[in-house]
């Protein structure tokens, strides 16, 4: 160690962590204040302008939290360094924040501003990183924040960023459950990803946050067979395990028509299963004839479905994965769901992976023993495989030799039992000891050996290794319990054996055989019986209880020699420190024992204790294991884990297979299996290699882009509602439909393709053809230009290596390249037709639109009422909703009441008015009354309402005071007062208070709206309330619960909203969106990111209830 | 999935935590030292440990347990494996896994820890992204960070996470363009008593290392690929081109790796290329044992068996041994009762033998059992299989590589019952 410090100084800073870590040991150890010191050094050199100082400082710190010291009393002077250009003390302050973050959450905020930047940034490797500290720092607060940046992440156009955002989801569903609902949309938004990089991440989401909800699979389960070659290995692990689920919900049990009796027949179907190799193609088909055949002769044919094959089919390959989880989650998936026929082939993937790790070995030959007792025939040709090395450690010894007695039958048994005996001789005395019980387990179940087995046993008796004897006497007992009559010699042996074996078990068995059998041995018994009494006292708890049974037995059977050893016993036992041995000689003494009290059982006496017993039925520890899914925690326990998922039964009949169905022809209809199989699996290999030429590439992309192209149609298709209302701004189009498009995922093969090479590209022209022919014949009307508009943002976004190649496509098509031009002309065409074909609704009155924006600001000055203007924007007054600020009783007969007048306040446009409503419903009147003693949130500001002289009895007034909220919901403390009393009082507004209607027209609207994307866009699904299904309702409830007004809108399907809050001006745009049913889209947009989660809060609950 | 993950040395140290989720107080690990107490070897602790709360997933290398705390359901050979990766991957990066070289690179390890796993999931695992990440210390770079100030944090993004072809870097540049090719075959057998063969079989690897410039498309075709039984492969190689022609064809990862592993089919009789003559004995009464061994080579197709390395565990019984080898050196261990041999290159003239007797505690019985006793060796130039590579080709790029491959054959688990 001394040299290495001497190293360490010789290199100087950068690797002295290892210096740190022993330099300062023993002081921290000793001196208290020298560690203080030590952090202090640590601030001052995180303080410093210098990126060798803070990286050193921070390498310590990392050091530290690695042994596992303490060092979240440096948190703040770590966490301002969140921001540093230098890639790795970055890095290294990711992981002390998130490390310590839960710990210090007010502090830990302070970073949030960084990785919300971090979200926006161009690079999509920014991002990632930015999404996933941020999703890692435990703090309830930002629950909020992440759900928006995880929808976010979840519909960016890199496939990267929406793993990350996948990772991220059960992080923050383990943060906030209540989340769920949430999470689960964007699960299902990133199940139907059709890139690889995602679908291990979003399928361990889903396993995590709702396993339950197998229908989401549905439309999925058949890309996910296909992606499943190509994902990261963890990640096939999980899409095995879960598919493994869906299938046994989905599909059914393939072995329907097997009977019980073909369990032997196990053994020559994995002939087929080992010879495959020569060409498993050929065999796998010719299996599956076989196995097809098969299903025919029954009378009741079976027939697979077709997605059960696939998943069969593009499962294997896997076997021959490098990954050991890999292989035995195709294995379990086979064991659980292939036809028998089929299963034998994980044997030898399963044998090859016992070459591997103990620990992998040991977890493999559990799952293995399971497997030899459903189906011993798979694995008989590797019987071998399982030979015990004296290298091997014990619990892989004892669980090979678990496998070879489930193995053994009589073809093989003598080939076993010479192993056996080799192992007997072993120097690992708890292996012996297991393969002493091995050897009765192969006894009892093969007849023919059983003779073989206990003479072989009855040898071991005389071995001078004290536990070798003791388990072999509990092994032939239970042996000699199946045919006593013939074995009494080795009965008398082992009466013998008392005298020197030691072990209580072994001492307790020879016991009882001899008390069961004494009939066979009527000299020896009372003998034993004489020598056990003797010891009676100096014997374990369990000999001791078959003394007395031995005793009871004798007494019964020949009670002329033994009366007196037996009363000799039971009061010896009567006195003995073990209650249950007190109580077995007190119930035992009134069974046997005639006295004239004695019940009428003593009659029965002898029935009861020399009744003939069943021979007990040596069984495997894993017998019925198998009722947990193989390879699962659970099955290792033997015990249900935590969050451990049953494995259903097949269900009778079969769930409609319909539900997998996608609208994409090509899968569905593709007929040639070998050929699909083929394309899939070359695929990833032949994308990137430029020397292969293309017919399979081809296919493949051709197959990609219609399965593209076809959702595209159909978004089209989908989305043509809300493309009939008016868009008169191309920008804010554009921008609507660069969302669309995201939300549909169409830029995905744009973004495979992006690491492609430029060969590629010459394949992309007649795929582009093929879209526009399908969109062509899927759409009506003649939407040419438009789907060929609406593609080119989507693709122009993502791709800016390809931008160039495009633009020479897009000569190449002979398009102008003043495209955008022609777009917006287009567009300016459609909207004359869809705007004003159906009839305008009402509210859009001419003089909304025409008014110039400095008209509107105006007029808003003005204390006019908003109705005159625009009649959709006015709440009634009734709806004016009146809160109390004082009870009557509370008051002593002063009633306060307010309300928020929504009108402007005139001393100061920031605040928000407040009438309030005085009451006098005293006695007396009350004289001036003035408030006191405001308390506020910095910030904020009140103008008080002008004193009240005097306020009769049975008098009510009224006055407007004015708050400036600071657009927060704080509420404004204050006291009230009168001549006499003060009462303390809150003002605290909802949330739709804290802002001021503006007028927007359309156009100006979808222009803020996309401004305010991202981040700043709130969007919620609901089901409308039944009474507020028409518009008019909605625009009512949604004024009522914010003061927003009305923007003219062309459609009847959408209400929008606007305001401004009214201490920033920050504004506020709500959309609400009906759907059929009662269906209807919720859209907040605001700069304020609280104020917008709260609005959506409160709309929402406005809509619903 | 993984919640934590402890580094425990052989002494029962905790000398290394990092959380993923929250922190799980290192208080856990107690359950693990009580199942290690009640494991009389080291490697007996049981890989899965339940307790109230936890499950705990050990595996044991280097003499370092790296132990995962678990909190729910998940496949315990996911972790294994995961596990296993993790020291492979500070074998690469450090040349060695021992507790001085994590702690010396403790903030390497730190990171490399930090991007494998995201919440407890693996994020990414293959070495060539996670040395574009994190770039592997050597001397020379520690001595340029100390000077310049950098750092060894990659400063370019890592591209190979998104590319199509994740194992390899992008833009790889060699002077010296080379691929070698390690067939390497271990023979594991247990021989019996009587020399007999009772179970033998040969499994084997192609390790390479390959320095190519650019994105080199590779195929490696065999003479006789029949003999491969059971294969599994780096995830780089094209299952189906393998399927269909047995031909390997791939774009390897850039530096060392695993091509493939497999194992020959059984059908084939396995030559074993040496044979032992010994006649260990105790006698009844006295307290000497007589110890005889001699090695010889059978079926090495003319090939030297080198590194002959025999290791055998005496009974408990034995004190001492005094032995005498015709060449070489050997050890007995009195504590562990591993008495070893290095024996070297066996001479076919003159066959190498150890020779001696074995003291026996005073007055206790004769050992009932006869030691099992262990071989290692090597022979260069042969797969003992009679594998042979056909050729390899290399397209995609214009220039020549250097190709190379070497065959060799090792004892894998080499038992002799006496």
């Amino acid at each position: 160690m001394s040299a290495s410090s001497a190293f360490n100084d010789d290199k100087g800073g950068s690797s002295s962590v290892g210096e740190a870590e022993y330099a300062y040991d023993p002081v921290s150890g000793k001196i208290f204040s020298s560690d203080y010191n030590r952090h202090d050094d640590l601030k001052e050199m995180l303080d410093s302008n210098k990126d060798s100082l803070k990286l050193e400082a921070m390498k310590r710190i990392v050091a530290m939290i690695a042994r596992g010291k303490n060092a979240s009393d440096l948190f703040p002077a770590v966490v301002k360094n969140v921001a540093c250009k230098n890639i790795e003390v970055k890095k290294l302050v990711y992981v002390y924040l998130v490390r310590y973050a839960e710990e210090q959450q007010d502090l830990a905020l302070l970073s949030i501003s960084t990785f919300q930047r971090g979200l926006k940034d161009p690079n999509q490797l920014i991002r990632a990183s930015a999404l996933r500290v941020l999703s890692s720092i435990r703090v309830t607060i930002i629950v909020p924040i992440m759900m928006l940046a995880i929808k976010e992440a979840a519909s960016d156009m890199s496939p990267y960023v929406r793993k990350t955002a996948a990772h991220a989801i059960p992080k923050l569903y383990s943060l906030d459950p209540e989340q769920k609902d949430q999470l689960i949309e964007v699960i299902e938004k990133l199940l139907a990803d059709k890139t690889t990089l995602v679908a291990g991440s979003v399928v361990m989401a889903f396993e995590e946050v709702c396993p339950e909800r197998i229908d989401l699979i549905h439309k999925n389960y058949r890309k996910l067979c296909n992606l499943l070659i190509d994902v990261e290995e963890w990640g096939q692990v999980v899409i095995i395990n879960m598919l493994t689920r869906y299938a046994r919900t989905q599909f059914l049990n393939p072995n329907i028509n097997e009977s019980l009796l073909e369990e032997g027949s196990g053994g020559d179907k994995t002939f087929y299963g080992s010879d495959e190799d020569e060409d498993e193609d050929d065999d796998e088909k010719e299996k599956e004839k076989k196995a097809e055949a098969a299903a025919m002769a029954k009378r009741k044919p079976y027939v697979m479905d077709p997605d059960h094959r696939l998943l069969l089919r593009n499962t294997k390959p896997l076997l021959q994965s490098r990954n050991a989880a890999v292989v035995m989650a195709v294995a379990q998936l086979y064991f659980h769901l292939a036809p028998k026929a089929e299963v034998g082939v994980i044997a030898k993937a399963l044998v090859r992976l016992l070459r591997s790790h103990s620990e992998v070995q040991f977890v493999v030959l559990q799952n293995v023993a399971t497997m030899t007792i459903k189906r011993r025939g798979m694995f008989e040709p590797y019987l071998k495989s399982f030979y015990i090395r004296s290298t091997d450690p014990t619990q892989i010894k004892v669980l090979k030799l678990e496998v070879l007695t489930n193995l053994a039958n009589e073809t093989n048994i003598s080939t076993i039992l010479r192993e056996f005996q080799t192992y007997i001789k072993s120097m690992d005395k708890d292996f012996v000891a297991a393969t002493i019980q091995a050897i009765g387990r192969c006894a009892t179940n093969i007849g023919e050996v059983r003779d073989t087995c206990l003479n072989g046993l009855v040898q071991l008796l005389s071995n001078r290794d004290e536990l070798v004897v003791a388990e072999s006497v509990v092994v032939i007992k239970k042996l000699l319990q199946m045919q006593p009559e013939k074995h009494s010699d080795i009965i008398k042996h082992m009466a013998k054996l008392t005298d020197n074996i030691q072990v209580p078990m072994a001492r307790a068995s020879i016991l009882w055989l001899i008390g069961e059998y004494c009939e066979h041995v009527p000299k020896i018994a009372p003998d034993v019986l004489r020598k056990m009494a003797k010891s009676f006292t100096n014997e374990e708890d369990i000999v001791k209880l078959q003394i007395i049974n031995l005793a009871a037995k004798l007494y019964l059977t020949n009670s002329k020699q033994t009366k007196l050893l037996t009363q000799y016993v039971l009061n010896l036992a009567k006195y003995d420190q073990n209650y249950d041995i007190r109580d077995r000689a007190r119930f035992i003494r009134q069974l046997i024992v005639p006295t004239e009290k004695s019940g009428a059982l003593s009659k029965y006496a002898k029935k009861l204790f020399l009744a003939l017993k069943p021979a007990p039925v040596l069984e495997s520890p894993f017998k019925d294991r198998d009722h947990f899914q193989l390879g699962s925690l659970s099955h290792l326990l033997n015990a249900k884990a935590g969050g451990y998922q049953e494995l259903p039964d097949w269900p009778e009949a079969a769930p409609d297979p319909s539900v997998r169905n996608v609208e994409v022809p090509e899968w569905t209809k593709c007929s040639s299996r070998e050929k699909r199989k083929e394309k899939k699996v070359e695929k990833p290999f032949y994308s990137d290699s430029e020397g292969e030429s293309g017919p399979t590439e081809s296919a493949d992309s051709e197959s990609d882009s219609a399965t593209a192209s076809d959702s595209r149609s159909g978004s089209e298709e989908s989305g043509s509602g809300s493309e009939s209302e008016s868009e008169e701004d191309s920008e804010s189009e554009e921008e609507e439909e660069e969302k669309k498009s995201k939300k549909k995922e169409l830029k995905k093969p744009v973004q495979e393709s992006e690491s492609e090479q430029s060969s590629e590209e010459e394949d992309r022209k007649p795929e582009k053809k093929s879209k526009q022919q399908k969109s062509d014949s899927e759409s009506e009307s003649d939407e040419d230009e438009e789907s060929e508009s609406e593609s080119s943002p989507s693709e122009s976004e993502d791709s800016e290596s390809e931008a160039e190649v495009k633009k020479k496509k897009k000569v190449a098509e002979s398009k102008p390249p003043s495209k955008p031009v022609k777009k917006e002309k287009k567009e300016m065409s459609l909207l004359d037709l869809d705007d004003f074909e159906p009839a305008p609704s009402p509210q859009v009155t001419p003089v909304n639109t025409l008014l110039s924006n400095s008209l509107v600001t105006d007029l808003e000055g003005l204390s006019l009422s908003d109705s005159v203007l625009s009649p959709a924007t006015i709440a009634p007054s009734s709806a004016l909703k009146n809160y109390e600020l004082l009870h009557r009783i509370t008051g002593e007969g002063l009633t306060v009441e307010y309300c928020f007048s929504r009108q402007p306040f005139s001393p100061d446009a920031n605040m928000v008015a407040v009438q309030l409503q005085f009451t006098n419903n005293s006695s007396s009147d009350t004289k001036s009354l003035h408030m006191e003693d405001v308390k506020l949130q910095s910030g904020m500001r009140v103008k008080e309402f002008p004193e009240i002289e005097l306020l009769p009895a049975g008098e009510t007034a009224s006055a407007v005071m004015g708050i400036d909220f600071c657009d927060s919901t704080q509420a404004a403390n204050f006291q009230l007062c009168t001549h006499t009393k003060k009462f303390f009082v809150s003002i605290q507004p909802p949330v739709g208070e804290l802002m001021r209607t503006v007028f927007l027209t359309e156009n100006e609207f979808k222009k803020e709206q996309g401004q305010l994307m991202g981040m700043n866009e709130i969007t919620e699904k609901l089901t409308l309330d039944a009474r507020c299904r028409n518009e008019h309702a909605i625009v009512q409830r949604v004024t009522a619960a914010a003061n927003l007004s009305r923007v003219p809108c062309g459609s009847d399907k959408e209400c929008r909203f606007a305001g401004r809050t009214v201490t920033s001006s920050s504004l506020v745009l709500v959309t609400v969106a009906t759907r059929e049913e009662g269906a209807a889209q919720l859209t907040v947009n605001c700069e304020k990111m609280v104020i917008g989660t709260m609005l959506v809060k409160d709309i929402l609950l406005a809509l619903t209830q | 999935m993984i919640h934590s993950l402890f580094l425990i040395n052989a002494s029962g140290d905790i000398f290394l935590e990092k959380h993923w989720k929250s922190v799980v107080s290192r208080s856990v690990c107690d359950y693990f030292f009580e199942a290690q107490e009640r494991a009389t070897e080291p490697e007996n602790v049981p890989p899965v440990i339940s307790t109230p709360h936890h499950y705990l997933i050990s595996v044991l290398r280097h003499r370092i347990y790296f132990v995962a705390v678990i909190q729910s359901e998940v496949p315990p050979l996911f972790v294994i494996e995961f596990l296993h990766r993790v020291v492979d991957t500070f074998q690469d990066y450090f040349g060695v896994c021992t507790e001085a070289a994590i702690k010396d690179n403790v903030v390497v390890v730190y990171e490399l820890l930090e991007e494998m796993l995201d919440n407890g999931f693996p994020l990414a695992t293959e070495s060539n992204i996670l040395k574009e990440l994190i770039k592997p210390p050597t001397i020379l770079r520690t001595m340029v960070n100390t000077i310049t100030g950098s750092t060894n944090v990659g400063e370019q993004l890592p591209t190979g996470q998104l590319s199509v072809v994740p194992w390899r870097r992008t833009g790889v540049k060699y002077t010296n363009n080379e691929a070698y090719f390690d067939v390497v075959e271990e023979i594991d057998a247990i021989i019996d008593k009587s020399g007999s063969t009772i179970t033998a079989e040969i499994q084997g690897v192609i390790d390479a290392c390959v320095k190519l410039t650019g994105m080199p498309d590779l195929t490696l075709s065999f003479m006789n690929p029949r003999l491969l039984d059971d294969v599994s492969f780096h995830p780089c190689v094209r299952f189906k081109r393998w399927e269909a022609e047995r031909i390997l064809s791939f774009i390897p990862p850039d530096g060392n790796f695993r091509l493939l592993s497999y194992h020959v089919s059984s059908q084939n009789l396995v030559a074993i290329p040496v044979y032992v003559k010994h006649n260990i004995t105790f006698r009844e009464g006295s307290s000497q044992g007589r110890f005889d061994l001699t090695l010889g080579p059978k079926q090495t197709m003319g090939k030297a068996v080198e590194s002959v390395l025999v290791s055998s565990q005496l009974p408990r019984g034995v004190l001492n041994a005094n032995l005498n080898p015709s060449q070489g050196t050997y050890t007995f261990d009195p504590v562990t009762k591993l008495l070893t041999w290095d024996v070297g290159k066996i001479n076919p003239q003159k066959l190498p033998s150890l020779k001696g007797t074995m003291n026996l505690q005073a007055g206790a019985s004769k050992p009932d059992e006869n030691p099992t006793i262990n071989i290692q060796f090597k022979i260069q130039q042969m797969a003992i299989s009679g594998l042979k590579v056909n050729r390899l080709d290399m397209y995609g790029e214009k220039y020549k590589p250097f190709k190379g491959i070497k065959y060799m054959t090792k004892a894998g688990k080499f038992q002799v019952r006496t």
